[in-house]
């Protein structure tokens, strides 16, 4: 019998329903392997659905919990929340509950708990980062998730693939961010239509697992339920790195012939930085035609854009210089772990150095929470994901998007700027 | 079977209405009151003071993209609103609607309703009915599987059904 070749996400579902096959457009039950859930939407909205259900979490080894929206708590509302989540983890007996470690899609595969072919769920919308390990993983609201903690189950409707190729080498100063911006703006916030993206392409090979997290991670702006990148030996190193498991890898792959509703080709080559102009990732262009906009904050930040990768990039542009008088740069690593390994390889000195003022690691002033937001008329340069109509902050403030080194470049020159001039000069020096 | 809901007035918006403009994140910590209202705020100050129950929601392409907080869709509830009628929705503020007892119906017949008209709606057999125009419109029939959720009054009521009768 020969079986009709099927897409990486269709064999995800398929296992996770039971099924030998699935199909797209139908609607099926799967076991979850994993639920991820962090503070906000985590314990203070799930614990009364629970008790009201009458039950415990079907399997407190099955989930992970990070506080990270309301950290460190920064008033007596968001202390009792974080109190809310340590009890409730002790309760339910959570061993994986990471408590102000950093922002739970960065510390989840950081402590090993993803592998490929996982059908994994979280409670928050950037949950498709899972996806660059080859785990189904979606982003899902609490009442669902509430669901999920009392039968270990949840639908899915099977979701077509729009396959997403890049081809080439990025020029330096160029990064998976910048392919997402350049992405949001061509295909729209809409472009993924809650289907499962695909990348793919030989520009992938080349790319970090961070930054194939950016890829992922940035699904979500394109309105994709997940933004999966079939495992190679890159993945499986990785995920052994942090002691978890890489398991048959090389099986979670679409076959050949599989079909795709839409194959997208882009050339990352020909690539420049991307910049998204307020107020959404969509309103993206090359830095080249932003014009002179300055700057009052300069932020990096957030699950897309604070990995020890993005660090690394604006430490490049920041060695040596100085953040300009007329702007300020607030750093919030994405993890402990991330400022661990910056301080350990000088990166954090070289952004200390410059001026950068850290912030603890956590979602921070992304999606307004935390310290760090803006204020009426204030200018952001931001490496996060969203610039949303009063996202940051103010809602008469003005948020544009970029990638690290942009968000460099512009804290040196106090007003938006290309980072490529900046890298070849202390490429020189 | 009809589900049909009494006739509602229109709230109007345009395409893109994020969950940061649902429920803004300066407030998701505070109470669902307070959270409730600042619904809006920023596109339309008025909306959280005046919007009443039974109202219905009118907008473009993508509502509810954006963040997974189903406060976005709850917020919505609480302050009345039956049913959000769009050209289409971000894909978890669909699901955290019905989850909450709120009807997502997709038109793309929604440029024949404006502000203000009456409009009445049959969400399990897609018929929408503009009471001031007298247009018939169509909307995309909800999901069985969904259905069965909205009808019971959202996803932890429906599961309560089904847990009592594994008993």
């Amino acid at each position: 019998m020969t079986e009709a070749p099927q897409t990486l996400a269709e064999k995800i579902i398929a296992n996770a329903a039971g099924r030998e096959s699935v199909k797209a457009g139908e609607v099926v039950t799967c076991t979850v392997d994993l639920a991820m859930i962090h503070d906000s939407g985590g314990p203070r909205r799930v614990k009364p659905m629970l008790e009201r259900l009458g039950v415990k979490v079907w399997d407190p080894t099955k989930i992970v919990l990070v506080s990270d929206h309301y950290v460190p708590a920064f008033d007596a509302q968001s202390a009792a929340i974080l109190k809310l989540t340590r009890d409730w983890a002790r309760d339910q007996e959570i061993e994986g509950f990471y408590d102000q470690q950093g922002i739970c899609h960065v510390v989840l595969p950081e402590r090993g708990h993803l592998s490929p072919g996982m059908f994994v769920v979280g409670g928050d919308s950037h949950s498709p980062t899972g996806g660059a390990f080859g785990a189904y993983m979606f982003g899902i609201g609490a009442t669902d998730m509430a669901g999920v903690l009392a039968t270990g189950e949840t639908w899915i409707k099977v979701p077509a693939t729009i396959l997403l190729r890049w081809n080439g080498a990025l020029c330096d100063g160029v990064t998976a961010k910048d392919m997402m911006l350049k992405l949001c703006a061509s295909l729209g916030m809409d472009g993924g239509d809650y289907q499962s993206i695909e990348y793919t392409g030989s520009t992938l090979s080349g790319l970090s697992m961070q930054e194939r997290m950016t890829l992922s991670n940035m699904a979500a702006e394109l309105g994709a339920q997940t933004g999966l990148i079939a495992p190679d030996a890159v993945t499986a190193e990785a995920i052994e790195e942090t002691g978890g498991e890489a398991g048959d890898w090389a099986h979670w792959s679409s076959d050949a012939g599989a079909g795709y509703r839409k194959v997208h080709e882009f050339e990352a080559s020909e690539l420049s930085p991307q910049i998204a102009a307020p107020h959404s990732p969509a309103n993206a262009g090359s830095v080249e035609d932003v014009g002179k906009v300055a700057v009052d904050q300069c932020y990096i930040g957030a699950c897309t854009g604070a990995k020890l990768v993005d660090l690394h990039a604006a430490a490049r542009v920041l060695k040596g210089r100085k953040v300009a008088a007329s702007t300020r740069l607030m750093i919030a690593p994405a993890s402990t772990r991330t400022t661990a390994a910056a301080a350990a390889d000088g990166s954090l000195a070289a952004l200390t150095e410059a001026g950068a003022i850290l912030l603890p690691s956590g979602c921070g002033a992304c999606a307004g929470y935390g310290a760090g937001v803006l204020a009426e008329g204030e200018v952001c340069m931001a490496s996060t994901a969203r610039n949303f109509k009063g996202r940051m902050g103010s809602r008469e403030s003005f948020v544009y998007l970029g990638s690290p080194y942009s968000v460099a470049a512009a804290a040196v020159m106090g007003r938006i700027a290309d980072p490529r001039p900046l890298l070849a000069e202390n490429k020189i020096s | 079977m009809s589900h049909e809901l009494a006739a509602g007035r229109v709230w109007k918006y345009g395409d893109g209405v994020d969950t940061d403009l649902l429920a803004p994140g300066t407030y998701m910590k505070s109470s669902m009151e307070d959270l409730a209202s600042h619904c809006l705020e920023a596109i339309d100050p008025a909306f959280a003071g005046q919007v009443k129950n039974g109202d219905i929601l009118v907008a473009g392409k993508n509502f509810g993209i954006g963040s997974s907080r189903e406060q976005a869709a709850e917020v919505l509830r609480m302050l009345g609103v039956t049913a959000v009628i769009a050209k289409s929705f971000g894909g978890i503020f669909y699901r955290n609607a019905f989850n909450l007892g709120l009807y997502a119906l997709v038109s793309n017949d929604v440029d024949r309703i404006e502000k203000d008209h009456k409009v009445a709606i049959d969400p399990l057999t897609g018929r929408i009915i503009n009471e001031t125009t007298g247009d018939r419109l169509a909307c995309e029939q909800v999901p069985e599987h969904l259905a069965a959720i909205v009808t019971a009054g959202g996803l932890i009521p429906h599961l309560e059904e089904k847990l009592r009768k594994t008993l």
